[in-house]
C-alpha cells in the first residue's frame, strides 16, 4: 500500500501554472525528496497533499484515502512541519508541545517528546527565546506528537547550522527506522542524498526526473563527471539551468 | 492528567490555556484591560465629584453698568464669574470655559449657545439674579427639599456604561489580534493541519478570555462602589451573567470581524467600523433617546446598547434577568450569529 499517490495535480495561480500535471508515488516505509529551485511549485505540491490547498485538477491519496471523505482520520495520522510557520512566541516549548498533543489520540507524552528533540533544558523557555535549530527542532515534535505513520516535512533545514541540521537527520533516519514515511522538500542536493531513497526534481510545476539519487547521478553520462565524482547537484542543475531562482 | 493525550488536556482547555498564557504575558494588553477602565473611573470621579450642584461660569463684558452686574452676581448662589480678558470672551464661550457672557447693555444682553445645556440653566440663573437685584418681587418662596439619591447621579448612570464599553472593547481587540496575529504567523495554517477541531479553536478564543472577565468588569464596578458610591442594587450573580452573556456576544463578533482580515490595518479599521457608531449610538455616555424615534429599533438592536442598558436595569434598578431577557436575547443573537458565520468563512490558510 502506498504512503502517497498523487497523479495529473494541476493548481493554477491566475495565469500562472503552480503544478502542471504533477504525479508521483511514495511507498510505505519510504523517503521520498521533492527538489527544486525556488518557485518550482513544491511548496504549492506538498500543500495540497497535505490536504490544506484544493487542487484544480489531479488525484491524491494518502495511506490509501482521499481528504474528501477522511479529513479527520488523516489529520491523526500525519504529522506536517510547514515552511513558514512561527510558532506562539510568548508559550513556552513545553505548553507549545501540550497544545500540539493534545489534538491527537495517540502519541508520546511530552518528556518523551522533549527528550526526542533533545530540547529538555528549555522546556520553561519561551519560543521565541529558541535558536534557529531549537525552532525547527521544536516545530519537528510537534509535527511528531501523534505518533504519525507519515511526516510532511518542507524545507525542513532550511537556514540551520550544520550540527542542527545533522541532528535533524538523524531524528528523521530514527523515525524512518520505526517504520515510518517520508515526503520532505529541500533546495540542498546533500540532504536528499544522505535522507532519501527517492527524489523527484521538480521544476515549472512538472516532475523533470525521478529516481534514487544514485540512478539520476548515472544518467549524468560519464562525459559530465570527468574532472570529479558525479553529484546530485550536478543532476540538479542539468535539469533546472544555471539562471538563477529568485523570488 | 490525561494518558490518551500524553499528560496534556482537553484541546479545548489547552487551546483557551495558550490564549490566556500569551495574553497575560503581553503587559501592554492587561494595561487596556485592566489600568485603563481604573484611569477613566477616575477621571470621571474627578470630573464628577459627589454633589451635582456645580456653579454655572459667566464673563461680563467690560463697559459703563459692568461692576453692577458683578455685583449683583456676586451674591447669588451658584453663579461663578470669571474673568476671561478682554477679546477673549468668544474663544472662552466656544471652549465651555465660560456658559454664559454678559453685555452690560440696558437691559442686559446675555451672549450663550442655547444647544449647550449648561448656558441655557446659566441664562435662567443669571436672569434670575439679576432681576431679583433689581428690585423684582417674586409672588411667593417655593420651599426646597434637596435630596441626594444615590444612583441617580450622572456618574452612576455613567458607570454601567463604562463597564459595557470596557468589554466590548476588550473582548473584540484581543480576539481581533490575537488571531489575526496567529494568521500572519502562519499559526493558523499549522493548527489546521492538525486534527484540532476548528470549532474548538473559535471556542476556546473566546473562552480563554472569560477569566479575564471579572477584572474587566469587576475594577469599574468596584472602583464606582469604593469611591464614588455607586450603589449596586441588583444581585451580583445576575450582573455577572449579564457581564458573561455580552462578553460572548463580543466575542462572536470579535471572530466574526477576525475572519478574514489578513493585516493589523484591516483588523483595526473592522474593529472601529464596528465599535465608534456604538460608542455614540449605544448611550454609554449620553441616553439614546436623544437619536429620532425612527432609529430607536436599530440602536436597540445594537449588541452595546443591549449590554448597557442590561446592566443598568440590573446595577442600578435591581431588575432580575427576567426583566432584561430581551438584552440578554439580543446580545445571545450576537454571539452565535457571529461564531456560526465566522466558523464558515473562517481563512485559515
Amino acid at each position: 500500500m502506498s504512503g502517497v499517490h498523487c497523479t495529473n495535480l494541476i493548481k493554477r495561480y491566475g495565469d500562472l501554472v503552480a503544478v502542471d500535471r504533477l504525479s508521483f508515488q511514495v511507498a510505505r516505509g519510504e523517503c521520498f525528496g521533492l527538489l527544486g529551485p525556488n518557485g518550482a511549485g513544491k511548496t504549492t505540491t506538498i500543500e495540497i497533499l497535505e490536504g490544506l490547498v484544493e487542487p484544480d485538477g489531479g488525484e491524491v491519496q494518502i495511506l490509501g484515502m482521499t481528504w474528501r471523505g477522511h479529513d479527520r482520520e488523516l489529520r491523526q495520522r500525519i504529522g506536517v512541519q510547514l515552511q513558514e510557520t512561527q510558532l506562539a512566541e510568548k508559550l513556552t516549548v513545553e505548553e507549545t508541545l501540550r497544545l500540539f498533543r493534545s489534538f491527537y489520540h495517540r502519541g508520546r507524552t511530552i518528556d518523551e517528546l522533549l527528550r526526542l528533540v533533545e530540547l529538555e533544558s528549555k522546556r520553561r523557555s519561551w519560543v521565541g527565546k529558541l535558536s534557529g535549530g531549537q525552532r525547527q527542532r521544536l516545530a519537528v515534535a510537534c509535527a511528531l506528537a501523534g505518533a504519525p505513520d507519515l511526516l510532511f516535512l518542507d524545507e525542513p533545514t532550511t537556514g540551520l547550522d550544520p550540527q542542527s541540521r545533522r541532528q535533524l537527520w538523524q531524528l528523521l533516519a530514527q523515525f524512518r527506522s520505526q517504520g515510518g514515511t517520508i515526503l520532505l522538500t529541500t533546495h540542498y542536493m546533500d540532504e536528499a542524498e544522505t535522507l532519501c531513497d527517492r527524489v523527484a526534481i521538480v521544476d515549472h510545476g512538472k516532475v523533470m526526473a525521478e529516481g534514487s539519487p544514485r540512478e539520476l547521478i548515472a544518467t549524468l553520462g560519464a562525459p559530465r563527471v570527468v574532472t570529479h565524482q558525479g553529484t546530485l547537484e550536478d543532476v540538479f542543475v542539468a535539469l533546472t539551468g544555471r539562471h538563477l531562482r529568485d523570488e | 492528567m490525561n494518558v490518551e493525550r500524553g499528560g496534556a488536556w482537553h484541546p479545548l482547555v489547552e487551546l483557551a490555556l495558550a490564549r490566556l498564557r500569551e495574553f497575560v504575558r503581553e503587559p501592554e494588553a492587561v494595561f487596556w484591560a485592566f489600568i485603563f477602565p481604573i484611569l477613566m473611573s477616575v477621571t470621571l470621579a474627578i470630573a464628577f465629584p459627589g454633589g451635582g450642584n456645580k456653579p454655572v461660569l459667566v464673563a461680563v463684558e467690560p463697559g459703563a453698568g459692568a461692576e453692577r452686574i458683578r455685583d449683583a452676581l456676586q451674591h447669588a448662589s451658584g453663579v461663578t464669574i470669571r474673568d476671561v480678558g478682554t477679546g477673549n470672551e468668544a474663544r472662552a464661550l466656544r471652549e465651555g470655559d465660560i456658559h454664559l457672557l454678559i453685555v452690560p447693555t440696558t437691559p442686559p444682553t446675555y451672549r450663550f449657545d442655547p444647544a449647550r445645556e449648561e448656558s441655557r440653566v446659566a441664562r435662567l440663573v443669571v436672569d434670575d439674579a439679576l432681576k431679583r437685584a433689581a428690585g423684582r418681587t417674586d409672588p411667593w418662596a417655593a420651599r426646597e427639599n434637596p435630596v441626594q439619591v444615590p444612583g441617580s447621579r450622572y456618574v452612576d448612570w455613567l458607570i454601567p456604561g463604562i463597564v459595557g464599553l470596557n468589554i466590548m472593547g476588550t473582548s473584540m481587540w484581543g480576539i481581533g489580534f490575537a488571531i489575526v496575529q496567529s494568521r500572519m504567523r502562519k499559526l493558523l495554517k499549522r493548527l489546521v493541519a492538525s486534527p484540532m477541531l476548528k470549532r474548538e479553536y473559535l471556542l476556546a478564543q473566546v473562552g480563554g478570555r472569560l477569566v479575564l472577565l471579572a477584572p474587566e468588569a469587576g475594577v469599574p464596578l468596584v472602583f464606582g462602589v469604593l469611591v464614588l458610591g455607586l450603589p449596586v442594587r441588583g444581585s451580583i450573580a445576575a450582573t455577572s451573567i449579564v457581564c458573561l452573556v455580552g462578553a460572548l456576544a463580543f466575542g462572536g463578533i470579535g471572530l466574526l470581524l477576525a475572519s478574514r482580515a489578513r493585516t493589523f490595518e484591516a483588523i483595526s479599521g473592522l474593529m472601529n467600523m464596528t465599535m465608534v457608531p456604538m460608542w455614540v449610538l449605544s448611550g454609554v455616555f449620553f441616553s439614546s433617546s436623544n437619536f429620532p424615534q425612527a432609529v430607536q429599533p436599530l440602536i436597540h438592536a445594537l449588541p452595546l446598547t443591549a449590554l448597557v442598558d442590561a446592566l443598568r436595569n440590573v446595577v442600578l434598578d435591581g431588575a432580575g434577568l427576567a426583566a432584561v431577557s430581551r438584552e440578554l436575547a439580543v446580545l445571545a443573537g450576537w454571539g452565535l450569529g457571529g461564531f456560526a458565520i465566522a466558523l464558515r468563512i473562517f481563512r485559515w490558510t
